[in-house]
C-alpha cells in the first residue's frame, strides 16, 4: 500500500490538501498513516495551549483612544499613495522612458519620409525593452556587489550591507511596476525574470542593515542557488539583441523600402 | 436556522454594516472610523500576539494597522471585507515589527520579557490534568520554551502562514496576498512551518506523553 507522504498529512489536516477525500478514504484503512496524523496533531494541539493573553472588553475603545488624535480630517483617497516619494520616484522613471521612446519614436518615423510603421505597439514594446534593460543593468550591478561583499578580515564580526538595502528597495518598486507591464504586455518571459528577481529584492531589502559574515554568506548563496544573475544577464542580453534588431541599418533600410515602393 | 447559517449571516451583516461605515468615514465621518476600530480590534490583536509573541508589540501593530488603513481606506473601495483588509494590513506591519525586533534583540541579548513571566502565562498550568507538581511545572516551563523557540525559528513567512492558517483560519489565497506569493508557494510554506515545528517539538511532546502514561507525572 502506497502510504501518504507527511507534505499530504499536513495539508490535509491544515485544511489545504488538493483531494482532502482521498486522503479520509486512505485514512479510514492505514493504521500507519492515522498514526502518523495523530503525532502531527499532538503537536500543534501543545502549540494551541500556547495562550494569547485578553486585552479586555474595553480594548477597542482604548485603542481608539490612542489613535483618535494621530488621524488626519478625512482618510487617504487611493491617489495618495503614488504621491509618496519611492513611488514618485519609480512612476517619475518610468514617465520619463515613455518620453524618451516616444521622441525616438517620432524622429524614427520622420526619418523614414512617410512610413508609417512605427505603430503604438513598436514603441510600447521599446518602452519596456529600454526601460527593463537599464532597470536589470542596475539590478545585476547590486547584486554583484552584494554577492563580492564580505568581511574585511578575520576579525570582522558584522558586514554593513545597508547601501545594498536601500538599492534593493528602491529597484523593488521600479520591479513591480515592470513585472505588472511585462504581464500586461503578455511578455512571460520577462515577467517570470522579473518575479524572480523582486523574490530575491525583497529577501535583500528585508535582511538585517548588519549581517555576520555566515548570515552574509547566506544570502550570497540564496542569490546564487536561485541563478538569478544568470537569468538576469540572459534576459538583459536578450532584450539587446532585440534592440539591435529593431534598429533598422538606415542606408541599407532606405534603399530597400524605395525599391519596395517602386514595385 | 442552525447555528453554521447564522454564524454566515451574522458574518455577513457585520460586512454590509462595515461597508457603511467605511462610506461615511471616506465622506468625512471621522467617527464612523471608530465603529471599525472598536468592532475589529481584538481580532487584530489575537493575530499581531501569535505573530509576534510579545504584548507591546501586538498592541503598536494593532495601533498602526489602524492608522494605516485610515490613510489607505480610499484603496480599500468596493473590496470585499474590511476585517479581512485590516488583517492583511496587520499581518504585513507585524512581519516588519518582527524583522525589527530581531535586529534589536541582535543588538542587546536581553531575557525576554516572556521568559520572566513565563509561569503567569504557562499553557500547561492551563490544562486542568492534576496539581502543578514542581517536576510538572518544570516540565511545562521547558516545554513552552522549547514552544516558543521553535516558533521563533521559523521565518517570518512561516511564521506568518502558519498564524494565518492555523490559528486565524485564512484562506490561502488570502495569506498568499500577505507573502506576496502564489497560492501553492503558500501551501508549501505552511507545510514547512509544521514540518519544522514538528521536528523540533515532537521529542518533548512525545516524552512527555509517555510520562503521563506512566504515571511519573501527577
Amino acid at each position: 500500500m502506497k502510504h501518504m507522504t507527511e507534505e499530504e498529512l499536513i495539508a490535509y489536516r491544515e485544511g489545504v490538501a488538493e483531494q482532502p477525500a482521498v486522503v479520509s478514504g486512505h485514512l479510514a484503512v492505514c493504521e500507519e498513516c492515522r498514526g502518523e496524523l495523530e503525532r502531527i496533531e499532538a503537536v500543534l494541539a501543545a502549540l494551541d495551549t500556547l495562550p494569547v493573553p485578553e486585552p479586555g472588553a474595553d480594548y477597542g475603545r482604548q485603542v481608539w483612544r490612542d489613535i483618535a488624535p494621530r488621524l488626519a480630517e478625512k482618510p487617504g483617497r487611493w491617489w495618495q499613495v503614488w504621491m509618496e516619494p519611492r513611488r514618485l520616484a519609480a512612476a517619475g522613471a518610468v514617465v520619463a522612458l515613455i518620453i524618451a521612446a516616444f521622441a525616438v519614436g517620432r524622429i524614427t518615423k520622420r526619418g523614414s519620409t512617410g512610413d508609417n510603421v512605427a505603430n503604438k505597439e513598436q514603441v510600447r514594446e521599446r518602452v519596456l525593452v529600454v526601460a527593463v534593460g537599464g532597470h536589470l543593468g542596475r539590478s545585476e550591478m547590486m547584486l554583484m556587489e552584494l554577492s563580492n561583499a564580505g568581511p574585511k578580515d578575520s576579525t570582522q564580526k558584522q558586514v554593513n550591507i545597508s547601501a545594498e538595502q536601500r538599492r534593493a528597495e528602491d529597484l523593488l518598486e521600479e520591479n513591480r511596476l515592470y513585472r505588472q507591464t511585462a504581464v500586461q504586455e503578455g511578455d512571460a518571459g520577462i515577467a517570470s525574470v522579473l518575479d524572480e528577481l523582486e523574490r530575491v529584492l525583497l529577501d535583500v531589502a528585508h535582511s538585517p542593515e548588519e549581517v555576520t559574515p555566515a548570515q552574509l554568506e547566506a544570502i550570497q548563496n540564496k542569490i546564487a542557488g536561485r541563478g538569478i544573475l544568470f537569468k538576469v544577464r540572459v534576459v538583459n542580453k536578450e532584450l539587446q539583441q532585440r534592440q539591435e534588431a529593431r534598429k533598422p541599418a538606415p542606408a541599407q533600410n532606405e534603399s530597400t523600402r524605395r525599391e519596395g515602393n517602386k514595385v | 436556522m442552525n447555528r453554521m447559517q447564522q454564524s454566515v449571516e451574522s458574518t455577513q451583516a457585520i460586512a454590509a454594516s462595515d461597508a457603511i461605515a467605511v462610506e461615511r468615514t471616506l465622506a468625512g465621518d471621522r467617527d464612523a472610523y471608530r465603529v471599525l476600530v472598536e468592532r475589529h480590534s481584538h481580532n487584530v490583536f489575537r493575530l499581531a500576539y501569535r505573530m509576534t509573541r510579545n504584548r507591546h508589540d501586538a498592541e503598536e501593530v494593532v495601533q498602526e494597522a489602524f492608522l494605516r488603513g485610515y490613510q489607505k481606506l480610499g484603496q480599500f473601495a468596493a473590496r470585499s471585507n474590511f476585517g479581512t483588509w485590516v488583517y492583511r494590513i496587520a499581518a504585513n506591519y507585524a512581519i516588519d515589527r518582527m524583522r525589527q525586533r530581531q535586529k534589536e534583540e541582535a543588538r542587546r541579548e536581553a531575557p525576554r520579557a516572556e521568559d520572566r513571566d513565563g509561569m503567569e502565562n504557562d499553557p500547561l498550568s492551563r490544562v486542568p490534568d492534576g496539581a502543578p507538581t514542581p517536576e510538572r511545572l518544570t516540565q511545562s516551563i521547558e516545554l513552552r520554551k522549547q514552544m516558543e523557540q521553535a516558533l521563533a525559528a521559523l521565518s517570518d513567512a512561516e511564521r506568518t502562514a502558519f498564524v494565518m492558517r492555523h490559528w486565524e483560519g485564512c484562506g490561502i489565497e488570502e495569506i498568499a496576498g500577505v507573502l506576496k506569493s502564489s497560492s501553492n508557494a503558500t501551501k508549501n510554506t505552511v507545510f514547512r512551518a509544521v514540518q519544522k515545528l514538528r521536528r523540533a517539538l515532537e521529542p518533548v511532546v512525545e516524552t512527555r506523553a509517555q510520562a503521563r502514561a506512566m504515571g511519573t507525572e501527577s
